[in-house]
């Protein structure tokens, strides 16, 4: 009986300790991580789709109340003022969600560029969505008051061939993208103007 | 033997993947380049040494039929310290180290290393035994990263991780045609297999 309790006890203890020790370190890295993470994975995307922007769009992230979830806007300044707002949306594809970076043209009100994060579709089908320059373009210069539809549906952009179903899901992202902007519109401008 | 002994014996007599045959997962998977194979070989330094001096100091306490459910726990804890550090610090490293990361906890070195030495020795010997198996497997994945990229890439790309220093070197010109088969899995088994006959053609030299 004695033996039983001492296992009991010092395993106990044993996994005690090593789960707030990781606790310790999963908070003091936390942000670090995210930082990291916005640099590696979401940064490369961010910056193509405000290419030419004078700011770093990561450091100047904030963060905004979208319903329940926290949305990040990484925010592009051109010719010293800040005019396009980029952020991540997701759309559901063939194989998951599909992370869908918007590029919002804050002055005009229009879509100036999308890019895609993560994703499960398939490679070589689904995952060219990702790389086609074309598919990309096609997105440029849409109002966000317009549906975005691709040419099967009845609207304008040009789906990756053989890629229907991410096609959709990537329009579906930038769909949720226009209506997460003209939610916060309001705050999205005030917080703009703070930023050079 | 000494404290020093416990240590060299790690870097040629025990030299783990060749000698002590274990942990070869990660040294066929992640040896592709010298980099990935010293940043790999510096996690486990870290989580071997730490392991090992834990379980020496607690050796008397832990009752012996939990043992290695106490071990994979402070050993799982280490890794996953290295994991969170190094997404802080080496998030690049990282994400060519990927899987193989979490995949130290099975490691059977750092278990091996737990059960057949830490638990019955003293911590500064533990420490020695950690320390010197830890700098042999770096060794051995830094040589074979070497060999491979080399011969596969026609390159060696040195990075030493938490710092800025990175420097990709072009070792043959242009006119290089790459190995390919030496970057591949069976590639980096015919490569262990070269390097451990070397070792043995050299054992064998020093006893005659």
């Amino acid at each position: 009986m004695r033996e039983i309790l001492k296992m009991f006890i010092v395993l106990g203890i044993i996994c005690g300790v090593a789960g707030a020790l990781l606790a310790g370190v999963y908070t003091g890295t936390m942000d670090k991580i995210e930082y990291q993470e916005l640099k590696f994975v979401k940064g490369p995307v961010i910056m193509e789709v405000l290419q030419g922007c004078t700011n770093n769009p990561v450091d100047d992230r904030f963060k905004l109340k979208y319903g329940e979830e926290e949305v990040k806007f990484f925010p592009g300044v051109f010719n010293g003022k800040c005019t396009k707002m980029a952020f991540e949306t997701k759309g559901s594809g063939f194989g998951g969600d599909i992370g869908v970076i918007v590029a919002v043209n804050i002055s005009e009100d229009t879509i100036s560029g999308m890019g895609i994060t993560t994703h499960k579709e398939t490679p070589g089908v689904g995952s060219r969505a990702k790389d086609s320059v074309p598919f990309k373009n096609s997105f440029a210069g849409l109002s966000i008051n317009d549906d975005i539809k691709i040419k099967a549906d009845g609207g304008t952009v040009d789906a990756v061939s053989g890629a229907t179903v991410t096609s959709k899901g990537v329009c579906a992202g930038v769909n949720t993208g226009s209506t997460i902007y003209k939610e916060l519109k309001d705050q999205i401008i005030s917080k703009a103007k703070e930023i050079k | 033997m000494g404290l020093v002994r416990e240590f060299t014996k790690g870097l040629w007599d025990e030299i783990p993947p060749f000698r002590l045959v274990l942990g070869l997962c990660p040294t066929l998977a992640v040896t592709k380049t010298l980099k990935d194979g010293l940043g790999m070989g510096l996690a486990v330094i870290f989580v071997l040494l730490c392991s090992n001096v834990l379980i020496s100091i607690l050796r008397n306490i832990i009752p012996p039929k939990v043992r290695i459910a106490c071990y994979i726990v402070v050993i799982a804890t280490f890794v996953v310290i290295v994991e969170l550090v190094m997404q802080a610090f080496t998030y690049e490293l990282y994400q060519d180290l990927g899987i193989f990361i979490p995949l130290i906890v099975v490691n059977c070195i750092v278990l091996g290393r737990a059960e057949a030495f830490a638990s019955k020795n003293g911590v500064l010997a533990s420490a020695a035994d950690g320390l010197g198996i830890g700098v042999g497997f770096t060794l051995s994945l830094t040589v074979l990263g070497s060999i491979r990229e080399a011969l596969g890439c026609g390159t060696l790309s040195l990075k030493i991780p938490f710092t800025d220093i990175s420097h990709v070197y072009n070792l043959f010109g242009p006119s290089f045609k790459p190995f390919a088969f030496m970057v591949s899995a069976p590639g980096a088994f015919i490569c262990l297999g070269m390097l451990l006959c070397l070792m043995n053609i050299i054992g064998n030299l020093k006893k005659s």
